[in-house]
C-alpha cells in the first residue's frame, strides 16, 4: 500500500499539521511520500526529506502552485495520485480547498476531517459540529482523507534523510489568480500548533482589555485565542477564534478566560490536555469541561495570575 | 448574468443533536429542520448582488425529501425567482450532489454558483469544490467578500493564517463563510410572494446520476464526555495544581 501526504507550507517552512497527517498515514500502513508542492521552496523540500518514516519526496516547484490554488494544485494531485491507494492532506483550509476538487476529478468520495484511523479503510470524524462521532467506512478503490491534525500526535520532524525528486508536471488551469493576502503578523506560537493558548470570550468587554491576556501568554510563551462571541463583538480579528467554525486547537493547557463555554466553542478546544476557566459565573457550561475552574472577576485574577507566573 | 445558489434542509441550528441508541444515526424524528446556516449566507449574497444590478435572475437548487420544498420557499422569499427540488429520499453523499447540481449547471448555465461552505449535519466541506471540478470552474471557497465584474470576480477567503484575496474567471463557484453577510429576515408580504413564484420539481433519474453511496456509516456515537474537575479556591492554588499536579506549566 502507497499513501502520498500533501506537504501544508508557505514556500519557506513545511508547517506543523503535515507531521499530524504523517501519523495518520503510518497508522493506515504502507509507504509514505511526502509531496511538496509549491514555488521556489527548495527549502520546504529540504525539510520534508527529514520528517521520520517516510520513502521520499516530491517536489513540484512550479509558479502555478505558488499560492496552492485548487484549480492548479488539484490537476496535479490527481495526476501524481492516480499510482496511490490513499492521499492524505491536513484538515486546513489548504486542504479543504483542493482535496475534494482532486477527489471530483478522479470519480472519488472524500472523507474529511478523519480524528482516528480505525483500519485501513475505516476511519472516525465528527459530524454535527463534533456533538457526534460517526464511523465511516469508504467503498472506493483509492482514499482521500482530510487530516484533522487534533486527533493524531505529531511524528518527529527531524531524523530522516529521504530521497527528494523532482516532479516536471505543470498544470495552469489559467482561470483563477492570486491577488494579495493579510496574514496576522505574531512573535507567539501558532493558535494550532502552540503548546498553551489562552483565550478571551465576551467577558473580556473589549479589545483593549485582551492586553491582560498578552501579558500572561508572554510569560506562558502562549498563543492567543478567543470565542465567537469576543469575534463577533469585534473584540479581536477573526483568525484568533477558537471554535467549530474557527481554529480546532488541542494544546497541553487551554486556559478559557471570560468564556461561558457555547457547543460551539467546546467543539474547537474540548480535546485540549488540560483545560483551565476563568468565569465570575459558576454556572457557566464551560466549568463542566474544565479540570480547573475558578469562579472570580477575571480583571482581578488575570494580573493576579501574571504576577504568580 | 444568472446566479444559481443551493441550499440544503438540516436539523435546526439551535436543536440539541442526539445520537440514536442504536448508534445507526442522529435522531431526527420531530425535530424542527432549517436552511442551513452557511446556504442561507449564501441566498442573502445573490440577493445582494441582485439588489446591485449585478445578478439578473437568482435560481435556486435543493436536493432531498419532498419537504426541501419548504427551504425553497424560503430562499424565494429571501428573494430567489425560481427554484428547482431534485427530490428523493435516499442519502444523497457530497460526490453525487455535485453531479446533480452540474446536471443543473449544465441546463442553467449560470456565471455564479454560490453555496455554503458546509453543511452543519455531515460537516463536510466538500460539494462545491467538486462541482467546481466536474464543471471546469474555477472556486473561492470560506468567502467573506465577493465583488463582481464583468468577466472576473474577486473573492475574499477566510484561510487559516488570515485572509486571501483571489481572482476568479466566470464562470465561478463561491462558498460562503460565516463572516460575508447577515441575512435578512423574511417579511410576511415576501413569504407570501414566495408562494407564487415557480418551483420545478425533478429526481435523480432526470440525470442519470448514481446516487450509490461511496461511504458506509458503520455507527454513531456521541462523542467522548469529558469528565469536569474541580474548582480552585483561589488564583495561587491554580498555580500550584498547574505546576504540581498537572505539570503543564
Amino acid at each position: 500500500m502507497q499513501t502520498l501526504v500533501f506537504v501544508e507550507h508557505d514556500n519557506q517552512a513545511l508547517k506543523g499539521a503535515t507531521l499530524n497527517t504523517v501519523a495518520a498515514a503510518q497508522a493506515i500502513g504502507g509507504d509514505i511520500d511526502l509531496l511538496v508542492a509549491g514555488h521556489s521552496c527548495a527549502a520546504v523540500a529540504e525539510a520534508a526529506a527529514k520528517v521520520v518514516g517516510i520513502r521520499k519526496v516530491l517536489v513540484a516547484d512550479a509558479a502555478p502552485y505558488a499560492h496552492h490554488l485548487a484549480e492548479n494544485l488539484c490537476a496535479l494531485v490527481a495526476e501524481l495520485g492516480a499510482q496511490y491507494d490513499n492521499i492524505l492532506v491536513p484538515a486546513t483550509t489548504t486542504g479543504k480547498n483542493f482535496l475534494p476538487r482532486v477527489a471530483a476529478l478522479l470519480d472519488l468520495q472524500p472523507i474529511s476531517d478523519v480524528v482516528e484511523v480505525v483500519s485501513p479503510d475505516t476511519f472516525k470524524r465528527p459530524i454535527y459540529a463534533g456533538n457526534a462521532i460517526a464511523t465511516v467506512q469508504s467503498l472506493d478503490a483509492k482514499k482521500l482523507l482530510t487530516v484533522r491534525a487534533t486527533g493524531f500526535d505529531p511524528i518527529a520532524a527531524d531524523g530522516a534523510a529521504a530521497e527528494i525528486e523532482t516532479v516536471n508536471v505543470v498544470h495552469d488551469a489559467n482561470i483563477s489568480s492570486f491577488e494579495g493576502e493579510a496574514l496576522a503578523e505574531s512573535d507567539r506560537p501558532e493558535l494550532t500548533a502552540a503548546r498553551v493558548v489562552i483565550s478571551g470570550g465576551r467577558g473580556m468587554q473589549n479589545g483593549e482589555n485582551f492586553a491582560l491576556l498578552e501579558k500572561v501568554a508572554d510569560k506562558l510563551g502562549a498563543a492567543m485565542g478567543a470565542s465567537r462571541a469576543a469575534v463577533d463583538a469585534g473584540f479581536v480579528p477573526n483568525d484568533m477564534q477558537v471554535g467549530q467554525t474557527g481554529k480546532i486547537v488541542a494544546p497541553e493547557l487551554y486556559i478559557a478566560v471570560g468564556i461561558s463555554g457555547a457547543i460551539q466553542h467546546l467543539a474547537g478546544m474540548k480535546d485540549s490536555k488540560v483545560i483551565v476557566a476563568i468565569n465570575k459565573d459558576e454556572e457557566a457550561p464551560i466549568f463542566q469541561v474544565a479540570d480547573y475552574g475558578l469562579v472570580a472577576d477575571l480583571f482581578e485574577a488575570i494580573p493576579a495570575l501574571e504576577a504568580k507566573l | 448574468m444568472k446566479a444559481l445558489v443551493a441550499v440544503k434542509r438540516v436539523i435546526d441550528y439551535n436543536v440539541k443533536v442526539r445520537v440514536k441508541p442504536d448508534q445507526s444515526g442522529v435522531d431526527l424524528a420531530n425535530v424542527k429542520m432549517a436552511m442551513n446556516p452557511f446556504c442561507e449566507i449564501a441566498v442573502e449574497e445573490a440577493v445582494r448582488l441582485k439588489e446591485k444590478g449585478v445578478v439578473s435572475e437568482i435560481v435556486a437548487v435543493t436536493i432531498g425529501p419532498k419537504a426541501a420544498q419548504e427551504q425553497l420557499r424560503t430562499a424565494l422569499a429571501l428573494g430567489a425567482d425560481r427554484a428547482v427540488l431534485i427530490e428523493t429520499d435516499d442519502e444523497v453523499q457530497p460526490l453525487a450532489v455535485a453531479k446533480l447540481l452540474k446536471g443543473v449547471v449544465d441546463e442553467e448555465q449560470p456565471q455564479l454558483v454560490m453555496l455554503g461552505k458546509q453543511s452543519i449535519d455531515g460537516d463536510n466541506n466538500q460539494t462545491g469544490q467538486m462541482l467546481a471540478a466536474l464543471s471546469g470552474f474555477s472556486q473561492g471557497t470560506f468567502a467573506s467578500e465577493v465583488v463582481v465584474a464583468e468577466d472576473y470576480v474577486k473573492v475574499t477567503r477566510e484561510i487559516d493564517g488570515g485572509l486571501q484575496t483571489v481572482k476568479l474567471t466566470l464562470p465561478a463557484v463561491i462558498t460562503t463563510d460565516l463572516r460575508l453577510n447577515e441575512p435578512r429576515y423574511t417579511s410576511l408580504p415576501n413569504i407570501m410572494k414566495a408562494k407564487k413564484k415557480p418551483l420545478d420539481t425533478k429526481t435523480p433519474s432526470d440525470f442519470g446520476i448514481d446516487l450509490t453511496p461511496r461511504v458506509k456509516t458503520l455507527k454513531v456515537e456521541p462523542p467522548p464526555e469529558r469528565q469536569a474537575g474541580i474548582k480552585v479556591g483561589s488564583v495561587d492554588e491554580l498555580v500550584e495544581k498547574l505546576k504540581n499536579e498537572a505539570k503543564v506549566i
